[in-house]
């Protein structure tokens, strides 16, 4: 199976590893990620901030480039993208005049969008096209005894739901279990990291990282898996403020969800870019390698 | 901000604070199902799930009533919409399906258009930088965004971030900064938004005629 890929700005370095874990996992299940030739930036949530119309039009430029490669699907990792490319696309096949404006800005450009695309987010491609059946077939290496927490964070499922519960999504959880791990109880797994917003005004939002980490903590998890570029900087950089913040030593590795699956599926931690963290994963990954 | 200068800024533009609570209607209406902002209980279920309200001059609630209440500069002047993290808790609970979200997305905007931003929202120059990199070379380069935001005087967070954001570029994890490969479309790229501009005037200016 080919799938068009969409990688995004954050993975091409912040987030290299999940680009890298995510393409060895899919290839260890006979599914190729093929990158859309010439992808630009989706927006995001900051180019949103300050055009409206603008910031649709160069989502929707990726959307007529997926349509020109023949796809009827595309994948994204990072859920800014996912959430991003999924709203102009919804807004376009719902809406016909937002749908007439943005075909005006596309012709301009010498392009076009039928509205023919779904957009899909790759957890739900592994989850549910996939299936667990064939991952649990390729588990080489189970991660009995790893006590994960499972952190969706926001944009997997908000607002449009779409695969999971906008609320209390559970996928993550299923994925990380068919793995032999162990998913700990994690309320806060589609509570907020703060965004970009922990970036700009980091001294503001580090009470929200530092509730998430002492959930995930309290839990009694070895690590945080994360589907998110964003989340995982949020949760991994920061580590230092939080503990200052809580006045003691929370310490806990964020690792992203293809890399545990690939550690499962008998990959290596450098084939998995595992190391890559600020916080080391090696002290409770390195045992499964 | 103090209520001398909020008055002159409000003169500069020429707008009073109910005339800006118009103009930010007429935008938000022109957005798909923006309508239905007409449509708020003021229940507080928005402030109530909110993960940073705690850190909002005004919470998401009282913005809407900042708007019947024509008071919306203070709202504009005020850390609040730049403090949303789009994280949309608000927008799947809001039971009159309200796109809050979506709303923030426009007072950024307003405050942004007419100067309104308060010089506490640091989340509004790094847009401004977004924005140029991405005009500049259709990806972002994280790198010099960040680089830019520090440059320009925080010099607080530079420091306390230098020692890991050197990590991340030993790791091969950040791009040069003030560089990068430019996406082969640009061309297209600014086509589209020279269109979506001029349209995006129209649809708005319609909105205000109704």
């Amino acid at each position: 199976m080919e799938l068009l890929y969409y990688p995004g700005c954050s993975v091409e370095y912040t987030a290299k590893m999940y680009d890298t874990s995510a393409r060895a996992v899919c290839k260890k299940l006979g599914t190729e990620l093929k990158e859309l030739p010439d992808w630009n930036c989706c927006g995001a949530t900051t180019y949103m901030s300050v055009h409206e119309l603008v910031s649709h039009g160069n989502s929707a430029r990726n959307l007529a480039l997926a349509r020109r490669e023949g796809a009827d699907e595309m994948v994204a990792v990072c859920p800014a993208c996912y959430i991003v490319l999924y709203k102009t696309n919804e807004y376009f096949q719902t809406n016909p005049e937002f749908a007439d404006m943005i075909r005006q800005g596309l012709q301009a450009a010498g392009l076009d969008y039928d509205g023919g695309l779904r957009i899909r987010h790759l957890i739900d491609v592994l989850v549910n096209t996939v299936g667990l059946d064939k991952v649990e077939k390729l588990v080489e290496n189970p991660l009995n005894g790893l006590k994960v927490a499972c952190y969706h964070g926001c944009m997997l499922t908000r607002p449009f739901g779409g695969f999971d519960s906008e609320e209390r999504p559970v996928i993550m959880e299923q994925l990380i279990r068919s793995l032999g791990a162990e998913a700990v109880d994690y309320p806060l797994t589609a509570k907020c990291c703060g965004g970009m917003v922990t970036n700009t005004e980091s001294t503001k939002t580090i009470p929200v990282v530092a509730g998430l980490i002492r959930a995930a903590k309290a839990a009694g998890a070895d690590c945080i898996a994360v589907a998110c570029p964003l989340c995982h900087m949020n949760l991994d950089f920061y580590q230092p403020e939080v503990n200052q913040y809580l006045g003691g030593d929370y310490t806990i590795p964020v690792v992203y969800f293809t890399q545990l699956m690939g550690l499962a599926m008998g990959l290596s931690q450098r084939e998995l870019e595992i190391g890559l963290e600020l916080v080391p994963a090696n002290k409770v990954l390195g045992k499964y390698a | 901000m103090p209520r001398t200068e909020l008055t002159i800024k409000a003169r500069e533009h020429k707008l009073s604070p109910q005339e800006l609570s118009d103009v930010f209607l007429s935008h938000v209406y022109a957005l798909p199902d923006g309508r239905k902002i007409d449509l708020c209980i003021q229940c507080g279920t928005c402030s109530g799930s909110c993960p940073t309200a705690y850190a909002m001059d005004y919470s998401p609630r009282e913005i809407f009533a900042a708007l019947r209440a024509g008071m919306l500069d203070r709202v504009l002047f005020s850390n609040t919409a730049w403090m949303c993290t789009s994280c949309y808790t608000c927008t799947v609970r809001c039971p009159q399906e309200i796109k809050i979200t979506d709303i923030m997305y426009e007072l950024k905007r307003l405050g942004i258009k007419y100067g309104y931003t308060s010089p506490s929202t640091r989340a509004a120059a790094l847009a401004r930088n977004f924005i140029n990199i991405t005009n500049r070379l259709g990806r972002n380069n994280e790198s010099e965004l960040m680089m830019r935001f520090y440059l320009a005087g925080r010099w607080g967070d530079a420091f306390r971030n230098a020692g890991r954001g050197m990590a991340m570029f030993f790791k091969g994890r950040l791009p040069m900064p003030f560089g990068g490969k430019k996406v082969a479309g640009l061309d297209e790229m600014r086509k589209i938004r020279e269109t979506l501009e001029r349209l995006e005037e129209k649809k708005v200016a319609k909105e205000a005629g109704h």
